[in-house]
């Protein structure tokens, strides 16, 4: 009896022991925060999204910086694109386990991480000076600049088949009313007048968001007004983007498959000339250069049409950036600052012009464009030089609704039209500006 | 730990030790529950009234809620959850119980048949989404190419607006009649034979045997399997995401795909309402169905 006892307490004390020995090895500080300290050298870490050629980039960006410093060596992780990322990295970011570097998004994207608590201030780096100010503008917080841009600047606009437009003799449309033309001549002799992609649902959006150096070009004052609550998608000119793109799809320009047809087949079809447009961001040209090289020298861009030539302006898309999170420190922090000054080195800028064929014009004047450039971005440098260009709505303004991509594919689709879309989106917004407590709403 | 006390305890007052058992067994399950689930959804329930981003929950009362109810895109996210939830189960209970009586009977090759049925429970569901958005793409996918070869013009069964839902429930259906089968053999089998045999003597036609001591003997089965796949149909959400992500435009969303969208977003606060909100939907259609089947079971 006694004896049992015994053993009732001492197993007692061994199967309570057994369960909380796991528990304790799980310190959640140790885990993916990239310092495991083991070994002769420094590890720091980078996240960057899947898509396109960021991965590969970073990769040999590693390389060589660690060529350069031996003794940090710099694993990338990858993550994906979209929304899907955008969760990984918020979570990651809340709970402090996020990796030593990240890309991500300048602008108001990059608002919604709370750079001011979460990111680390480098407003002090050597590379600073050489950002333009509308780089230096969008990769701020309100107490200091956060991020390093990757990669180059590109712009929302339609690509264009330059061999379809030589056959038919056609000119490169200043105005909506050409383009509508041309469209119809298009269409005539057999080719899809304008591809789109809705099996992608973000490519959607172009039509709207490609608008808005229009816009501004119209009302200087548009994106601050919009910030405040005191301009509407419902009144022009911000309406008529998406009244272009419901006229678009009642004239019948697009291709028979637009509503399943994915971004890289849209791309494809471009580039061997099945089809004549594509509004899309030009940073496009990087996966054309890499699937169908033979055909870059065909494709050109020209800006979203508005309805007077006078008001037509390229949209500017700033790139994205390279952050360090709060939770590197020490060591770490340091190896992390020098990959950045790393980046914006000859030697760096070398790599993004090979792995990241620049979609435009480079957003700091450490880096210029290499000599075998698409012709693609002449067209854009005409723009920029020209005066004729302004920043997305996104970099000037932190009001962004998450259903924008869903509403423009029910226009482009002919299932609602562009002034209820409006309206919807008007109110979709409001959650964003609430979320973000901005006055006025 | 506590199984080697089996034998001491007799000399103890077995009253004490034989209540005080069960109660030990079912505390650590009851700690994981309460501390895994319960405090979880309490504070669910709390952040739902609240507008939350990474840092800061600030709160606002029931705004959520009305901006749940008064968007429209949202209200059809919640009518598209209706019409989904009943469609796949309605459809699974029927073809359930007629896979079922099949797979019953004396047929050729029953037990090869019964494993083909199940086997798509157990693949992964966005494996199956995947799979079956390449299929039903409306020009290359392989449906539409064999229905085009016997000379139908196959529908745009993922990106036409009239199609979309239906499509998806189509392929949750495929996906989870093997489980309501299950459920149906086992409770066909489950019914004496006497029965049958007493109504054959008696001259009752195939159909009255069905009608009158099949359906009202295999009532329990029924049961489980409209509350199972109702709560499965009205929560679902991995299948809708891989083949649509809700779309195209609004028109396969579901609270659960809304409620992820608002979620990537950043809107926490609504997004956990909208959770509160299916929660609140859940219970409220699955209590009485269950009540009013439970009532109408008939024994054996």
């Amino acid at each position: 009896m006694k004896n049992s006892r015994t053993r009732r307490f001492l197993l007692g004390t061994v199967g309570i022991t057994a369960l909380a020995l796991p528990l304790a090895s799980c310190s959640v500080g140790s885990i993916g925060g990239g310092g495991d300290g083991g070994g002769d050298g420094l590890e720091i870490s980078v996240l960057i999204a899947s898509s396109g050629e960021g991965a590969e980039t970073m990769e040999a960006m590693g390389e060589a910086f660690t060529a350069a410093n031996p003794d940090i060596s710099v694993t990338v992780e990858t993550q994906p694109g979209g929304g899907e990322g955008d969760n990984l990295m918020k979570t990651k970011l809340s709970t402090g386990e996020m990796n030593t570097i990240f890309g991500y998004n300048s602008g108001s994207q990059l608002q919604g991480l709370k750079p001011d608590e979460n990111l680390v201030d480098l407003s002090d780096q050597p590379w600073v000076a050489d950002l333009t100010e509308d780089m230096k503008t969008v990769v701020s917080g309100s107490d200091g600049l956060y991020g390093t841009p990757l990669g180059a600047s590109f712009g929302g606009a339609v690509l264009y088949n330059k061999a379809i437009y030589e056959e038919l003799g056609l000119e490169v449309p200043q105005d909506w009313a050409t383009f509508a033309s041309n469209n119809d001549a298009i269409k005539k002799a057999g080719y899809d007048a304008v591809i789109q992609s809705y099996g992608d649902p973000w490519t959607s959006q172009l039509w709207v968001l490609g608008d808005f150096a229009n816009v501004a070009a119209q009302d200087p004052e548009w994106a601050a007004e919009y910030t405040a609550n005191n301009r509407s998608y419902t009144e022009q000119p911000a309406l008529q983007g998406l009244l272009n793109q419901q006229e678009a799809a009642e004239s019948d320009w697009f291709n028979e498959d637009y509503a399943s047809v994915l971004y890289d087949d849209a791309l494809a079809k471009l580039a061997n000339g099945e089809g004549a447009h594509y509004p899309i961001l030009t940073n496009a040209i990087s996966a054309i250069a890499q699937n169908t090289p033979d055909k870059v020298d065909d494709i050109g861009v020209f800006a979203l049409p508005a309805q007077d030539a006078a008001d037509t302006r390229l949209s500017i898309w700033l790139p994205n950036a390279l952050y360090i999170p709060k939770s590197t420190e020490g060591e770490e922090l340091d190896a992390a600052k020098k990959f950045l000054e790393f980046v914006n080195s000859p030697e760096g800028c070398e790599i993004q012009n090979e792995y990241l064929t620049p979609g435009g014009p480079y957003a700091t004047s450490a880096c210029t464009l290499p000599d075998d450039a698409p012709p693609m971005i002449d067209d854009m440098q005409a723009y920029v030089d020209g005066g004729l260009s302004a920043p997305a709505l996104e970099f000037l303004s932190p009001i962004k609704g998450p259903a924008l991509e869903q509403l423009t594919v029910e226009v482009g689709s002919g299932i609602t039209t562009a002034e209820k879309a409006a309206a919807e989106y008007d109110a979709d917004v409001v959650k964003q500006a609430k979320q973000l407590g901005i006055d006025g709403w | 730990m506590t199984t080697t006390a089996a034998a001491p305890p007799r000399r103890r007052s077995r009253k004490g030790m034989a209540s005080s058992y069960p109660t030990w067994f079912y505390i650590p399950s009851a700690v994981l529950y309460i501390v895994l689930f319960g405090v979880p959804t309490l504070a669910g329930f709390y952040f739902s009234l609240t507008r939350w981003d990474l840092t800061n929950a600030e709160f606002i009362g029931l705004e959520n809620y009305v901006q749940f109810f008064t968007e429209s895109r949202l209200l059809k996210g919640f009518i598209n959850t209706f019409i989904y939830g009943f469609v796949t189960s309605g459809l699974k209970v029927v073809l359930g119980l007629a896979l079922g009586l099949l797979l019953t009977s004396s047929i050729l090759g029953r037990g090869y048949l019964r494993s083909t049925i199940f086997f798509p429970v157990l693949v992964s569901t966005i494996g199956i989404g995947i799979t079956f958005k390449v299929l039903m793409d409306p020009f290359d996918g392989l449906i539409n190419q064999a229905l085009a070869t016997i000379g139908i013009n196959g529908p745009a069964w993922l990106t036409d607006t009239s199609w979309a839902l239906f499509s998806v429930a189509l392929v949750d259906v495929w996906k989870g009649v093997g489980i309501a089968t299950l459920i149906y053999i086992s409770g066909l089998v489950a019914i004496p034979k006497d029965y049958y045999e007493a109504a054959r003597v008696d001259g009752a036609s195939a159909w009255q045997r069905f009608r009158n001591i099949t359906l009202p003997l295999v009532q329990p089965a029924t049961a489980t399997v409209v509350l199972l796949s109702l709560i499965g149909g009205l929560r679902s959400f991995e299948l809708i995401w891989a083949m649509t992500k809700g779309g195209p435009g609004f028109t396969t969303d579901v609270i659960a795909s809304v409620i992820y969208k608002q979620y990537q977003s950043g809107f926490f606060g609504l997004s956990t309402a909208g959770n509160v909100v299916l929660f609140l939907v859940v219970t409220a259609i699955v209590i009485p169905v269950q009540y009013v089947l439970n009532k109408r079971q008939v024994e054996a």
